[in-house]
């Protein structure tokens, strides 16, 4: 630092840094505490990502990806996690193409139409609630609704109506978990987009919903792109849905003898539930097979929030967006 | 003079000269087809204008602030309209009334008539007004794709047909050139159309806007400030520009720039905090101005 500030010219060097010292007292304590709790939440989140390596890693086996789960108390043979795998592939996939769509929908009514606007208040505080519900409360009215017998369709017929546990139904309700997710970030960046980029295409002679579907929403993709991820990322931690519509039983069980469809209507587990199962809380008691499948949970969910990262900032970090926001050539104009 | 120095800004200076001393040559008044020198092919009148709107005692508020009050004018096309006036007169509300752009803010309220070709604007459907009366706006804004696909979503009746970027139709990508050329910016952007259009400079992205909102062979262009946010060389494009398009379009434009009005309006209308003070020839309101304040302002005693 000596040598490089030496080269420099006086004009370059920082100003001396004000001191805390001439603080009142309260605002040094306060300013500490900031400080604290800063570093604290950093040692949380790297203890449990290192707590979680090192448990996880030790027991992590190329081969429990492959093999399904056994029933059996030897940890030798109760297999691998390969089904809540593709069970937690299948429920995001399926929650994911309901809330995406429909979450867009809502967001883009919200923000560019939202007449009456009874309705618009309506549906936004639906749309609060709905991000405050807690899961198990939304398995449990799910499970309500999906056990009504016409509803069979989508899982398996029981001696009342409706098993009501299935993929299908599992991956319905967890759609309302990433819908309020999808919704409020699409709307965040519908709100930030400039409102000369409306005019200019309302100027044009376009309709509300040729300028929404051609010109605003294109612009804020990667604002959708974020909130869906998000809303991925919502869907996979969840348990308390898994348990109640998936059954959270060791294997997929497929109904019937149609390849996908088959396995889409029966019930299974994703991961959540299988570390919940095979904690020293649930059944399996193999809390080895539980900290390997947690580590893998927690894994794909911080490559999901690192995929957010990526795409919030490519969103505005190029020139290109810099430029929509910000035009600059404000030259001041010809005289 | 610097050799090195491009001609447009020479022109400029020279502009500036002619209407500060009073013995400013006048414009050619016969319709000689020679042009004498840059100015005066600037300024030549137009050879014969037809009235396409008309703004019939109009005042414009937004909630209980009357931002326009009983304002009376023509727009002809083969000519320039400019409205000049300080801050706040209302001139661009006015502007964005034509084309009823004043509609999207809430609260936004008006009395008086104004027409297009005889008939109330307000009896025509609203998309198909705003495609008939075409407007630029003070901050280039194009869309953030391609400047092919920006004149192509102008050119299309609503929604661009499908595949827009893979497949162009030869009928679609001659409209998109000759949009692009009457804005004078094809030569520069020929090479690839399909380069962002955010990419582009200022002056460029802000003819792009002009050639977009020409896309649709519109019958009344609206300029609000076309040039405030651009240099001096791209400004002497875009006035250059003004002034061939007005044979086609009628052209009101918005300007806080004298000079600016004085190089491309045929008529000049002054307003002041919502009123019209004068309205003239440029000839007329430049030089022999009626009212007193026209006179303060075109002399910078306010504004």
């Amino acid at each position: 630092m000596a040598a490089g500030s030496s080269m420099l010219p006086a004009a370059a060097m920082r100003p001396p840094r004000e001191r805390s010292s001439s603080w009142p007292l309260v605002d040094r304590l306060c300013y500490g505490l900031c400080w604290a709790t800063g570093i604290g939440l950093c040692l949380i989140a790297t203890a449990i990502v290192i707590f979680m390596l090192v448990k996880g890693i030790a027991y992590l086996r190329p081969s429990l990806f492959v093999s399904s789960p056994a029933p059996s108390l030897h940890q030798s043979q109760s297999g691998g996690f390969s089904d809540p795998i593709i069970g937690t592939l299948i429920v995001t996939a399926i929650g994911t193409v309901i809330a995406a769509p429909l979450g867009v929908a809502i967001a883009t009514w919200l923000s560019e139409f939202a007449r009456p606007a009874w309705l618009a208040r309506a549906v936004e505080s639906a749309i609060e609630m709905l991000a405050g519900v807690p899961s198990i409360v939304l398995a449990i009215f799910g499970l309500l609704i999906l056990s009504q017998g016409f509803l069979s369709f989508l899982s398996q017929g029981a001696a009342q109506g409706s098993l009501g546990e299935s993929f299908f139904d599992a991956g319905i309700v967890m759609s309302l978990l990433a819908l309020p997710l999808v919704v409020g970030s699409t709307r965040e960046a519908l709100g930030q987009l400039p409102d000369r980029l409306r005019e200019a295409s309302y100027a044009l002679g376009k309709t509300r919903s040729t300028t929404s579907r051609h010109v605003l929403l294109p612009a804020v993709r990667p604002g959708i792109a974020s909130g869906i991820v998000l809303g991925m990322g919502r869907i996979i931690g969840d348990t308390a849905i898994v348990t109640i519509l998936l059954g959270s039983t060791l294997k997929n069980e497929p109904v019937g003898h149609v390849p996908l469809l088959g396995t889409l209507r029966g019930t299974g587990s994703t991961l959540t539930s299988y570390v919940y199962n095979n904690s020293p809380a649930g059944e399996g008691n193999a809390h080895e097979k539980a900290y390997a499948a947690a580590f893998v949970l927690l894994m794909i969910v911080l490559a999901l929030n690192a995929t957010v990262t990526h795409l919030v900032n490519r969103g505005q970090a190029p020139r290109e967006r810099r430029r929509l926001f910000l035009p600059g050539r404000l030259m001041g104009g010809s005289r | 003079m610097d050799p090195l120095m491009p001609p447009p800004i020479r022109r400029i200076a020279l502009d500036v000269e002619p209407h500060v001393a009073p013995a400013r040559p006048t414009p050619i008044a016969n319709g000689s087809a020679a042009p004498v020198a840059a100015h005066a092919k600037l300024r030549r009148p137009a050879a014969q204008t037809t009235e396409r709107m008309h703004i019939d005692s109009v005042s414009l508020a937004y909630g209980e602030n009357w931002v326009v009050r009983d304002v009376t004018l023509p727009v002809r096309q083969g000519e320039v309209l400019a409205l000049i006036g300080a801050s706040g007169s209302g001139k661009t509300t006015l502007l964005r009334s034509l084309n009823r752009l004043t509609e999207i803010t809430a609260g936004a309220a008006r009395t008086g008539r104004i027409t297009l070709d005889g008939r109330d604007i307000y009896e025509l459907e609203v998309n198909d007004l705003r495609r008939r009366v075409s407007m630029v706006f003070q901050q280039p804004n194009p869309f953030p794709m391609s400047i092919y696909d920006n004149v192509a979503y102008a050119l299309a009746e609503q929604a661009p047909p499908r595949g827009r970027r893979r497949r162009r139709t030869p009928e679609l990508e001659q409209a998109a050139e000759t949009a692009l050329r009457r804005a004078g910016l094809f030569d520069e952007v020929a090479g690839d159309l399909s380069r962002s259009a955010l990419r582009l400079s200022g002056g460029q992205q802000q003819r792009l806007c002009i050639a977009r909102a020409l896309a649709a062979s519109p019958e009344v262009l609206l300029l609000d400030e076309p040039c405030s946010a651009l240099d001096p060389i791209s400004t002497a494009t875009i006035e250059e520009l003004i002034v061939d398009l007005r044979e086609s379009v009628a052209i009101v434009i918005v300007t806080h720039n004298l000079q600016q009005a004085f190089r491309v309006a045929d008529h000049v209308a002054f307003m002041h905090l919502g009123e019209l003070v004068e309205y003239g020839s440029s000839e007329q309101v430049f030089n022999h101005p009626d009212r007193q304040r026209t006179r303060d302002y075109i002399s910078g005693a306010f504004g």
